[in-house]
């Protein structure tokens, strides 16, 4: 009796709770067995290596602020080659928004087709176009703004393909309705629904954009991470510091102008 | 017979029309300087194109099968770092979030504090947070997970605490009206409005961190990035294109699941 008390009692079904507690032992010994592959080849293992990080991180302070007139350059060249690989991929991704969007393109195969395109270009992790274009165009920054591009294209069409499916389509069919052509109903009915929305994802990904440039000196394409790995090979860690600390302060100060632009738009 | 009124068109007032101008001469400005100081140089990446364009391409499309194996192990490595990564920023991110949700336990200033921590923890690239350990607790994978983990932190955090402050507020008053405790609240009232969405998230971060983590290799911490900067160094484009094939094949399959449990859990 006091059994079938507590049942009544229970939020949710016996059958729910044995599902969970499986997806949770599961979920746990996936997590055991990741730490466990992750650390099998550290010396002194988990509480080893966070005696020491304390220790170690140290050196990195403090950073060595002269220096920063010699970090400018390439800094700004970061910012550079995000602005321009973001102002290509947002002109590229509006032709490409507009055929993967399904209320827009009702050709299926030509939909299912930028659909893939697209997704297939969104699994390459940005380095490793970086270092397909290093190989292609030689060292330089060409290459880091093309692999930008390609990176961004892939997100950015996306998103905005979404944003477009979820526009109020009763202006345009109104339009059609009276007669307007296919350009006037894009022109007076889907741009005003979606600019906003548009500027917001070109922004976003431009902070995207900021973040990823910075590996890609690693493999030749440009910017500040070329620096910053040069520094740290040194071990020349107060440096290496002083460029980290540069990077931070131009993302935060970037996240904080695209954010105020983003509510001023919408 | 009265002519057709149209409604009169909607005047811009003059602040308006200053603030656009404004913009508009930034954004102009921004573009003069970076394309009158970035130089690239079109003749020598034509001229590398020229001869790198058919080894590269040939080789990408012609993986090396010998190396399915390693790849596959490496393809575990990342996988299990971003695992671990990303289920530590889960629960991390969870006591961040509940103190940056402006209608719980922190009031304003915890609230403020809260938002500063994570949008600081958020200005960190991962490849940065990468070095940072690389150099704390060794060139190991554990490196990438500490690296995942705390970058995750900031945006799950982020997107946590915007859950939290979406909530329904009318159950919590309800129970507080009815003598609950805090405890009671928490797990009655704001847990079952949360936690699918919290679960949704950390899904979806999961996703985004497979694809951080590949990269992650390139400056020591473990996973397919490793493989990545060693075929990079020794242009050797065929395992790159087995690398690729690898990284595609995964990403994809693990974005269908995840996109499946979450149509699933919310």
């Amino acid at each position: 009796m006091s059994k079938n008390k507590s049942d009544s009692l229970s939020m949710y079904p016996v059958k729910t709770k044995k599902q969970v507690t499986l997806i949770g032992l599961i979920v746990l010994g996936m997590y055991l067995f990741s730490m466990f592959w992750t650390q099998r080849e550290m010396v002194g293992g988990f509480s080893g290596a966070l005696s020491n990080m304390f220790q170690v991180l140290e050196k990195f302070f403090p950073p060595n602020l002269s220096v920063l007139s010699a970090i400018m350059g390439p800094l700004f060249q970061t910012i550079q080659m995000a602005i321009i690989a973001t102002t290509i991929a947002a002109i590229i991704t509006v032709p490409l928004a507009l055929l993967s969007a399904q209320n827009v393109t009702t050709f299926k195969p030509l939909y299912v087709a930028t659909r893939t395109l697209l997704n297939l270009l969104r699994t390459i992790p940005d380095l490793v176009l970086a270092v397909i274009f290093v190989g292609l165009f030689g060292i330089g920054i060409f290459p880091g703004i093309l692999a930008l591009i390609v990176f961004s294209l892939g997100i950015l069409a996306k998103l905005i393909s979404e944003t477009i499916e979820s526009v109020d389509m009763n202006p345009l069919e109104a339009m059609r309705a009276s007669g307007a052509n296919t350009l006037q109903m894009i022109y007076y009915g889907l741009i005003p629904q979606v600019l906003p929305q548009y500027t917001s994802l070109v922004l976003y990904v431009f902070e995207i954009n900021v973040r990823a440039s910075v590996v890609l000196g690693y493999v030749g394409a440009g910017g500040i991470g070329l620096l910053l790995n040069q520094q740290i090979g040194f071990y020349n860690y107060p440096n290496a510091m002083a460029i980290i600390v540069m990077i931070f302060v131009v993302v935060l100060v970037i996240e904080y102008i695209s954010n105020k632009i983003r509510e001023a738009l919408i | 017979m009265a002519a057709l009124q149209l409604p009169p068109k909607p005047k811009n007032s003059l602040y308006k029309k200053i603030k656009g101008i404004l913009i508009f001469l930034i954004v102009a400005a921004i573009y003069i300087w970076t394309f009158v100081s970035i130089d690239i140089d079109f003749a020598k990446a034509i001229e590398q194109v020229r001869q790198n364009f058919g080894n590269v391409i040939s080789g990408l499309f012609q993986p090396n099968w010998a190396a399915t194996g390693d790849v596959a192990l490496s393809m575990l490595e990342t996988i299990t770092i971003a695992f671990a990564g990303s289920l530590m920023a889960a629960i991390l991110s969870i006591p961040l979030a509940f103190l940056a949700a402006n209608n719980m336990m922190g009031g304003k200033i915890g609230s403020a504090v809260g938002k500063w921590i994570l949008s600081a923890v958020r200005a960190f690239p991962d490849i940065i947070l990468a070095i940072l350990f690389v150099v704390a607790v060794g060139p190991n994978p554990f490196a990438g997970v500490l690296a995942i983990a705390i970058g995750s932190t900031g945006m799950l955090g982020k997107m946590f605490s915007e859950i939290i402050e979406s909530i329904d507020m009318d159950v919590v008053q309800a129970m507080q009206a009815n003598g609950a405790n805090r405890i009671q609240i928490l797990f009655f009232a704001v847990m079952p409005q949360v936690i699918p969405e919290f679960l949704s998230y950390a899904i979806y971060r999961f996703e985004v961190d497979i694809r951080a983590s590949s990269i992650l290799g390139i400056v020591g911490a473990g996973g397919i990035g490793t493989m990545i900067f060693f075929a990079s160094s020794n242009r050797d484009w065929s395992q790159m294109g087995t690398i690729l094939l690898g990284i595609i094949i995964v990403v994809t399959i693990i974005d269908f699941a995840s996109a499946k449990i979450r149509r699933k859990i919310v």
